[in-house]
Order: structure tokens, then C-alpha cells, then sequence
């Protein structure tokens, strides 16, 4: 008997089973699932427990400016950051993208390296770049930019040219070289 | 007595120290690379056989900027870079000249964003733009014999020429006005020096 | 010149000296060093000449790439990518329009589909050039390098002769490509075909049997498939480790649908692995090339002017009414094209690995966020675990095979 692998939906269905009914959506054959902060982890340990194993991406939207609720989906309205988790399956070849929101003053996500060693990086350079803290992971320091930086630069109250940073070094002239 | 008047034998030939020295160094110009970004691909492609840059004398590449006499900069240069620029720059040894590849490292070229340093002769001195995103090897043949040319030109035994001190203070008008710090001065000897250095100038006007 | 005594007080061994760390030393490497090709820093903590730990650290290269995008409209920002991964810039405007498309709904030509996958195998061919040469580079193959450079600029010779830029070509277009096929691209191309088999042959005759890079790569940086997938590798790294994902054959995107080729596997998960995955995929890419430059469809390269994506030709704006209104509308600061507010994520299988796209739109001709999925990050982070235990001269095979580009890694 050929094996079928389980679809999208009947993976959302085994979550909704578990957690409760979550809010989920498709656009361009894409499916959304929006998972409340306080769950993140449980319901990310039990889609990769049911295929999904590997971890695309990890990344954050700043919705300060966006006019309608991200997506058009209510259960995203009014918090400020959208963290996207991409997930795939290395065998079914299915994807499946998690939301998950957070707010100011202290945005805080539970960290998903102990599930995916891929998170390590992805999560750092958000905490760089948007100031999103993970709890529990091993080592969140800035990825990209230097330590000494203060500011998180692809929030949308960070201008695109920065605040003169980057020309806040010493000049060195021919007779001192 | 002329020069001109001097009975010499055939294979001998007058010339100035000055340009003897300058000769010698023109024909043996070993580029540091310092390519950061795109145009390092192209100063690859330079230095690979279609183009030789051996044809003219520089194919000397060498990664220590100990044994360099010509810094190459190939591609942007950031915030998080720069320090390890200038670091390069004052390890080299004199005389040493700057060629600035690419529109980037020239002007931050297309990348006018919080990161990128907009154009590194605000930081260190430069002595040949090469225009371009990134620019053809001709164009960085084409910068190395200008820089050959102004070399024979310019040079002095003494290294007189590096002497540039006021040329320079009108490219410092260049350099934005500045936001409370981000980079720790105490720990830039650089910058500790420009500090002490004004402080001095300031003490022995007042 | 007088030399100070030593102070002997100052040499004498503490008893706490005798743990195994104190005989560690510490050595940085990069961010300036031949080797990191381009601008990568690792420290790593060695015990002689092994490598006990290294720790990676990157962002020397950090231009705010995904801040930029959320200021150029879709077609400005094809420039942007060009810089992104600029071995295969080609690879990266496909990726980047193959995004824009996706979110804007646009369905391409059948010749565009053609063209764009004629172009991104043309430039993973010039990236596994490039990333095979600079493996042979840093473990001493520098003839090997010059066979791979001499091919790369016959492919930057086809490119200058479609569009006009030999290294940053920013080609595409929504909705189309900037410039379409001439006769002269196609017998570029077909000569390519023809002759780039027999250096390719050159090529794994210098290196494949070579003795010294054979011993140099071959059990050193072994990645396995538990932890390729774990650690979120994908192209050529991943498929070295056993993991047969390939985007072309998985979600197939543009033509590639109707070629035959193979995914090209190996399970040692080692630089050698990595190595000959390369160079097999090279002949799968011209195979691809070679059955797509005989049979390009007819027809117009770009979307029609209905979809007012594509700007039309200048015959069709002097000669239609409809091409006057498209252009006028496209053409204004507050027409433009009709973005949902929505988000899309799409990924094409660049040379590097999965490199893809989120953006999320407002509305408006700009993305509100484009985020890059770089696949050199994933690479980059795996370094630590595959160096551990390997000596300092590995350094530089692990890195080279990895092929890490910087300016794609910090964007």
C-alpha cells in the first residue's frame, strides 16, 4: 500500500486538536497559522514532531506603519512585531509558515534552538535587527552589527540613512599615517 | 660644468634621485587587496589571465599589508569594518599609495544606508577613484598607470609629496555632523591621539 | 640600547596552569585574510595545530540590504540583489522577480520561463566555477582556478552581450526581462555549450584524482544528514550530506518542469563530497542549457500590457491607445501596480542553496518589508561544528567549500 504523506490541513487539523482552534489563512497556496507567544514553542515541537523538520527561516516584520491588521487575519491585529517562522519538509516537500506576535515595551519570544540548531543565527540577527528578545537561548548577542551599536536599525523608527553613526570615526590624514 | 658637457661612457644614464626612486617604485607597486565586496570579484577577474595584471607590473598581490606599497579597496565598507581599514592603512609601510575600486568605496554608492561609510577618503587618504559598479578591469589597469604616471610625477625620494595636510582638511568638511557616540573612544588609540592633538592646538591658541 | 632584565617572577608557572585550557591558544582570523574570500571573522581556539573550537562572527560586510527594500519599488531593487550574491547575480534578480511575482499573482510567458532559467543555470554555472576554483585556490590549485576563471568570463562575455552589464546585469524585470534573446546571445550560447564540456573534462582531470587535494578534502568538515537538517543546510551542502531537496524537481519553478536532468547526490558529507556534488551539478546545469537554448518558445517576453505590470514597448506606446494609458499609468508616482496587502514568501534553488524572498506588501509599488532568506548564514553557523577536531590547514578547504559570500551572509 502506498504511503500518503499527511497535508497541510490534516497537520492544522492535529494542531487544533491539540492546542485548540488557531486562526490560519492561504494566499498564493501558502499557508498561515498564527500562534499565540505564550505557545510558540509547544506548537512548534509538535509540527516538527509531525514533519516538519526543517527550519527555513526565522524572521520579523515591524507593522509600526501598516494601516489594516497584517493579512487581513483579526488575530493578528495590534501587536507591533509579526515574528515568521518558515518551515518545510524535507520529505513531503510541504511548507507551512507560523506567525507568531509580539509587543512592545519588551517583545519576548520563547527560542526554538532546542528544537532547531538552524534558529541559532536566524534568532540573533533579529534580536540585532528588531530587539526581540529570545528567552532560553544560548547565546543572543548582536550578529550583525557591533556591539557597541545601541540602536535596532530595521524597526520603522529607525531611519534609513541612521542617526549619523556611521560616520563617527576617527579620520586618519597622510603626515599621521 | 653640465651635466651635458660630462664625457660618459655609452651605457650610462643621468638622472635625477628623485626620479630613479620614483621609477623604481612605479614599476614595483604590490597591491594589498582589500576587497570586501563585488569589486573584488572584479579585481579577481584583474588579476586572472584574460586581463594579467602582471602585464603591468603589479601582479604582486600580497594578503600582509606588512609587504604592500598599494591598498586596494574593492567594494563598501562599513561601520563594523572600517576600524580593521584603517588598522590595514597605518600597518603599512611608507611610501604607500590608495586606490579607491568602485562606486561604493568611493561613495557608498548605491548603499546610502545607517551602515555603510560614505566613501572611505573620508577616513583615510585616497589617491585614485576608479568610477564604476562594479568598474571593468581596463578601468583598474587603467587606475594602476595613472597612479604609475603620477608616481613618476609627483614622487620624491623624501616622500615630500605625501605631504597633503591642507588637502585633506577640506575633504574633513565632508564628514557629517555626529550623534552621541557609538563607538568606544577609549579604546580607538586613533581616536585618543585626534582628541589629544585638539586639545593641544586648542591649548596654544588660548 | 639597554634591554630590560625579564622578570622571572612574572614566567613562573602557577599551579592552575596544568589544566588542558591553558595550553589552548587563540588565533584570529580574518576579517581580512585571503582565505575568508572577502570579509569573514573566526576566532578559533587551537591546541597545537587542531582546531578545538572556533567561534564564526560576520556583519563586516552589513549594508542594510532588507532596510533599502522597503524604499525601492520592486524594479529598483533587482539592483540591490545583483550585490547580494555577487557570483551569481543572475541567480539572485530570478529569485528576487520570482518573489515579486508570486505575491503580485503575475504568470510569466512561456519564453520569459525559458529565458530566466537559461540565465540561472548560465549563472550557477559561473558560481560553481568560481566556489570549485577557490577550493582549488586555498589548497593550492591555482591552475585550477585559472581554467575556472577563463570559462567565467566566456559566461560575463554571454551577459554583456544580452543585457549589457558583464557582472551586474540586474536583468530582470516584473512581469519579463529587460532585454530578449538575439540570435548572437543564442550562438554564444550554443558555442558555450559545445566547448565547455572539454574544459570542464580539463578540470576534474587536474583536481578530481589529484593526490594532494584528494587527501586534503576527502573525510575533513563531515556533515551529516541528521544535522544538515538540523542546522537548516540546503544546495549543494545539503545534497553533499545525503539530503535530495532540490527546489527545481520539488516545487518546480519556471521551466524546469520539462528538462531532464538529475539531482546530483553524494552521503560522505565531506569537502570531497561537496566538491564532486559541484561539478556533477555542472553538467546537470549545461544539460539543462543545452536542452532549453534549442527550443526557446515565440512570443513576447514580457506579460502583456493588460496585467499593467510590465512597461510596453515604445512601438506600442506610439502606435496603441492601450500602450499610451499603460505607460502614462505605470509611469505615475501614484498609479503604478496593484500590490495586495498581503505577504508571500518564494524561494528558487540558487547555487548556493534555497535563497528566497518574503515581502510583505502595503499596497504600494515598495514592499513594506523584503526580507532575504540567505542560505550563506545556515552555512556560515555550521562552520564551528564541521572544523572541531580538524587542523588549522582545514581551515581554509572547510570555508572554501562552504562557499560562503559575505555580502549575501550580512546583507
Amino acid at each position: 500500500m502506498p504511503f500518503t504523506p499527511p497535508s497541510v490541513d490534516d497537520v492544522i487539523a492535529a494542531v487544533a486538536g491539540r492546542f485548540g482552534p488557531l486562526e490560519t489563512s492561504a494566499f498564493r497556496g501558502q499557508t498561515r497559522l498564527v500562534v499565540p507567544a505564550e505557545r510558540s514553542f509547544e506548537v512548534l515541537e509538535f509540527l516538527k514532531q509531525r514533519g516538519f523538520d526543517l527550519l527555513i527561516d526565522v524572521s520579523c516584520v515591524d507593522y509600526l506603519e501598516y494601516r489594516d491588521p497584517p493579512m487581513q487575519m483579526p488575530a493578528c491585529a495590534g501587536s507591533r512585531y509579526g515574528l515568521v517562522y518558515l518551515l518545510a519538509s524535507t520529505t513531503t516537500n510541504q511548507r507551512l509558515t507560523v506567525r507568531v506576535f509580539a509587543d512592545d515595551p519588551e517583545p519576548m519570544v520563547a527560542s526554538v534552538v532546542p528544537l532547531w540548531e538552524a534558529a541559532n543565527w536566524l534568532e540573533r540577527e533579529v534580536w540585532d535587527l528588531f530587539g526581540i528578545r529570545f528567552t532560553g537561548h544560548p547565546d543572543l548577542r548582536r550578529l550583525v552589527m557591533p556591539e557597541e551599536f545601541t540602536a535596532h536599525p530595521l524597526r520603522k523608527d529607525y531611519p534609513l540613512q541612521g542617526r549619523g553613526e556611521r560616520h563617527n570615526f576617527p579620520v586618519i590624514t597622510r603626515h599621521e599615517s | 660644468m653640465a651635466v651635458s658637457d660630462l664625457q660618459l661612457p655609452e651605457n650610462v644614464v643621468v638622472s635625477r634621485l628623485d626620479a630613479l626612486a620614483s621609477w623604481c617604485r612605479k614599476n614595483s607597486l604590490w597591491p594589498m587587496p582589500f576587497a570586501t565586496a563585488c569589486c573584488g570579484i572584479e579585481l579577481m577577474a584583474t588579476g586572472a589571465s584574460k586581463h594579467d595584471l602582471a602585464r603591468f607590473g603589479a601582479e604582486v598581490f600580497r594578503f600582509s599589508p606588512r609587504q604592500c606599497d598599494l591598498m586596494i579597496v574593492a567594494g563598501r565598507v562599513v561601520m563594523k569594518m572600517l576600524p580593521v581599514l584603517q588598522r590595514i592603512w597605518l600597518q603599512m609601510h611608507e611610501p604607500k599609495w590608495c586606490i579607491s575600486m568602485g562606486a561604493c568605496a568611493s561613495t557608498g554608492g548605491v548603499f546610502d544606508t545607517y551602515a555603510v561609510v560614505q566613501g572611505i577618503d573620508r577616513f583615510i587618504p585616497v589617491d585614485m577613484y576608479v568610477p564604476g559598479c562594479p568598474p571593468r578591469p581596463e578601468q583598474l589597469i587603467q587606475a594602476i598607470i595613472d597612479l604609475q604616471d603620477k608616481i613618476q610625477r609627483e614622487g620624491t625620494i623624501t616622500g615630500r609629496e605625501f605631504d597633503t595636510a591642507g588637502r585633506q582638511a577640506r575633504k574633513r568638511a565632508l564628514v557629517e555632523i555626529t550623534s552621541p557616540l557609538t563607538v568606544d573612544a577609549a579604546r580607538n588609540p586613533v581616536l585618543q591621539r585626534e582628541l589629544a592633538a585638539q586639545a593641544g592646538s586648542l591649548a596654544g591658541r588660548s | 640600547m639597554s634591554i630590560a632584565p625579564t622578570s622571572f617572577e612574572s614566567l613562573e608557572v602557577p599551579e592552575a596552569a596544568t589544566r588542558s585550557e591553558d595550553y589552548l591558544w587563540t588565533l584570529n582570523f580574518g576579517p581580512q585574510h585571503p582565505a575568508t574570500h572577502t570579509t569573514l571573522r573566526l576566532v578559533l581556539k587551537l591546541e597545537g595545530e587542531r582546531v578545538v573550537d572556533a567561534m564564526p562572527e560576520m556583519g563586516y560586510l552589513h549594508s542594510g540590504f532588507e532596510k533599502i527594500g522597503e524604499h525601492l519599488t520592486f524594479n529598483q531593487y533587482v539592483t540591490v540583489t545583483d550585490r547580494m550574491n555577487y557570483i551569481s547575480p543572475m541567480a539572485n534578480n530570478v529569485a528576487w522577480h520570482h518573489a515579486v511575482e508570486t505575491l503580485l499573482g503575475i504568470e510569466l510567458t512561456p519564453r520569459c520561463k525559458v529565458i530566466r532559467t537559461i540565465i540561472a543555470e548560465l549563472a550557477r554555472l559561473s558560481d560553481h566555477l568560481l566556489s570549485n576554483g577557490a577550493v582549488g585556490l586555498d589548497t593550492g590549485a591555482f591552475t585550477f582556478f585559472l581554467y575556472g576563471f577563463y570559462q567565467r568570463e566566456v559566461i560575463y562575455d554571454i551577459f554583456e552581450t544580452l543585457c549589457g552589464a558583464r557582472f551586474t546585469n540586474s536583468y530582470t524585470r516584473v512581469g519579463g526581462v529587460s532585454q530578449d534573446f538575439t540570435p548572437l546571445v543564442i550562438e554564444k550560447i550554443r558555442s558555450f555549450v559545445k566547448t565547455f564540456p572539454k574544459t570542464l573534462d580539463d578540470m576534474e582531470r587536474l583536481l578530481t584524482r589529484n593526490r594532494i587535494f584528494v587527501d586534503r578534502t576527502k573525510g575533513v568538515g563531515v556533515l551529516t544528514k541528521e544535522e544538515a537538517i538540523n542546522r537548516g543546510a540546503t544546495g549543494p551542502v545539503a545534497r553533499a550530506s545525503g539530503v535530495t531537496r532540490d527546489l527545481r524537481k520539488d516545487e518546480p519553478y519556471l521551466a524546469y518542469a520539462d528538462y531532464d536532468f538529475q539531482i546530483c547526490c553524494a552521503t560522505a558529507g565531506d569537502c570531497y563530497a561537496r566538491y564532486l556534488v559541484r561539478m556533477q551539478e555542472m553538467r546537470e546545469s549545461l544539460k539543462i542549457v543545452a536542452q532549453a537554448v534549442e527550443n526557446i518558445p515565440t512570443g513576447p517576453v514580457s506579460v502583456g500590457i493588460d496585467q499593467r505590470t510590465a512597461l510596453p514597448t515604445k512601438q506600442q506606446v506610439y502606435s496603441t491607445i492601450e500602450g499610451t494609458i499603460s505607460h502614462f499609468e505605470l509611469s505615475m508616482s501614484n498609479r503604478g501596480f496593484e500590490v495586495p496587502c498581503e505577504e508571500s514568501y518564494a524561494a528558487i534553488e540558487a547555487p548556493n542553496g534555497e535563497l528566497g524572498f518574503s515581502i510583505v506588501g502595503d499596497g504600494n509599488e515598495t514592499a513594506y518589508r523584503a526580507r532575504c532568506r540567505p542560505p550563506s548564514v545556515l552555512h556560515f553557523a555550521l562552520f564551528p561544528y564541521l572544523i572541531r577536531g580538524h587542523t588549522l590547514s582545514d581551515v581554509v578547504a572547510v570555508l572554501g567549500s562552504l562557499n560562503i559570500i559575505a555580502a549575501e551572509l550580512d546583507r
